[in-house]
């Protein structure tokens, strides 16, 4: 029940995009075509998955003992952006299929507010290991909701006649408001 | 790239207000826009917000100026990372001991200045080729820019939501709530984005 809880929270109540404006560089910058809004989804749930076990464990068997929590936001940052260079230089070797589909998008993943926003916020709920990634694959579909959802619109965007100073970001954003509007349905279910 | 190429021979005056309106990091470059709408539902925030980001773009500037010679080519990147994260540590610090409402207000948002891309942004197509003095102008303009702009979307939301500025409420009634809301930051950042756009059309 907990973690049907936390997946709910995470996905709807509190979405990652809409709610809490994290990942919002990727969520404007590659929702122009429904592949490509794929491909992100995809290279930010396995990422942030990784990621969120390999900090949890740095934190809670280094970071804790040594009584070094201000050290964090160094620590993190690097471990995020290695780990990105290893996924990338492994996924390469290991099946080149997953990298023709991932590989594009891992480098822009590095400066993603998504990986390290998630990283921080399970210390702050202080989740235990089985919560936190449970906690990072309901924050990726999330994302992955919120960008498919919005690409797909995006996409039939290009058939309508928007105003000259609307065309672009600003018409993107104003529909980026109205889709969070609609999110914000989902409120009160979850505390 | 071609606005870094540019602005290599230009004097520090206008090196100095190109931030505000011309090369705005948020209106016109399209940078940071997560800090800029999280914390933005005031304009004492969003201004708290735009100072703890310029501090760390000004010295992360300065010492990227410093020490470029120093650097591999190869790992300069994650060299720049460590230099950002250092100075928002201390901003995290500074902020958790001097103002700690605005640190709560902030939260999240706070340690998440790292991975604003304005600041690798300029770490690498500015400071890593230009000298200390333009660099730290160069930091000095582009943070002032994004705390204006920070400003400028917190008053206007807080003036529709709540009909209050700078805490200081002088519309009595209710104000449209959703202004203060998540999807009221979508919406008005999309108008002003469209507005500067008409007027730079029209000029």
């Amino acid at each position: 029940m907990e973690y049907i809880l936390i997946i709910i929270s995470a996905t709807l109540v509190n979405n990652i995009v809409l709610t809490r404006f994290l990942g919002l560089c990727p969520f404007l910058g590659v929702s122009n075509r429904f592949s490509n809004a794929l491909g992100m989804c995809g290279a930010v749930a396995f990422v942030m998955t990784l990621a969120t076990i390999v900090t949890y464990l740095i934190n809670t068997y280094i970071l804790v003992p040594l009584q070094i929590g201000y050290m964090q936001t160094v620590t993190y940052i690097l471990v995020i952006a290695s780990l990105v260079q290893m996924v990338e230089i492994i996924l390469k070797k290991v099946s080149p299929a997953l990298y023709q589909a991932l590989g594009v998008f891992l480098p822009l993943i590095t400066t993603n507010c998504t990986i390290l926003g998630v990283a921080i916020l399970v210390v702050q709920k202080e989740y235990n290991l089985i919560q936190s990634v449970v906690f990072a694959i309901a924050n990726a579909a999330g994302f992955a909701l919120a960008l498919i959802l919005f690409s797909s619109i995006r996409e039939q965007l290009d058939l309508v006649d928007v105003p000259e100073g609307m065309r672009g970001v600003p018409i993107a954003l104003v529909i980026a408001g109205l889709l969070s509007l609609a999110f914000m349905g989902f409120a009160g279910i979850v505390h | 790239m071609i606005l870094t190429e540019r602005s290599l021979k230009i004097n520090p005056l206008q090196n100095f207000s190109k931030g505000f309106v011309k090369e705005n990091p948020v209106f016109v470059l399209l940078l940071g826009l997560c800090p800029t709408l999280g914390v933005t539902t005031s304009a004492v925030n969003g201004l708290g917000m735009g100072l703890a980001t310029t501090f760390v773009l000004v010295m992360s500037n300065t010492v990227v100026s410093l020490i470029k010679s120093l650097i591999p080519d190869k790992v300069r990147i994650p060299c720049f990372i460590v230099v950002i994260a250092s100075f928002v540590t201390i901003v995290d610090l500074v902020m958790a001991a001097f103002a700690p409402a605005l640190h709560a207000q902030l939260g999240l948002f706070i340690p998440l200045i790292v991975v604003n891309c304005i600041i690798l942004g300029r770490a690498e197509a500015f400071a890593s080729k230009n000298t200390l003095l333009s660099s730290a102008i160069d930091g000095l303009s582009m943070g002032l820019g994004f705390a204006f702009a920070l400003t400028l979307l917190g008053g206007v939301r807080e003036l529709l939501g709540v009909g209050a500025l700078f805490g200081y409420k002088f519309i009595s009634g209710d104000g449209i709530l959703v202004f203060i809301l998540a999807p009221g930051a979508f919406i008005a950042l999309g108008y002003m984005i469209a507005l500067i756009n008409c007027l730079n059309k029209s000029e």
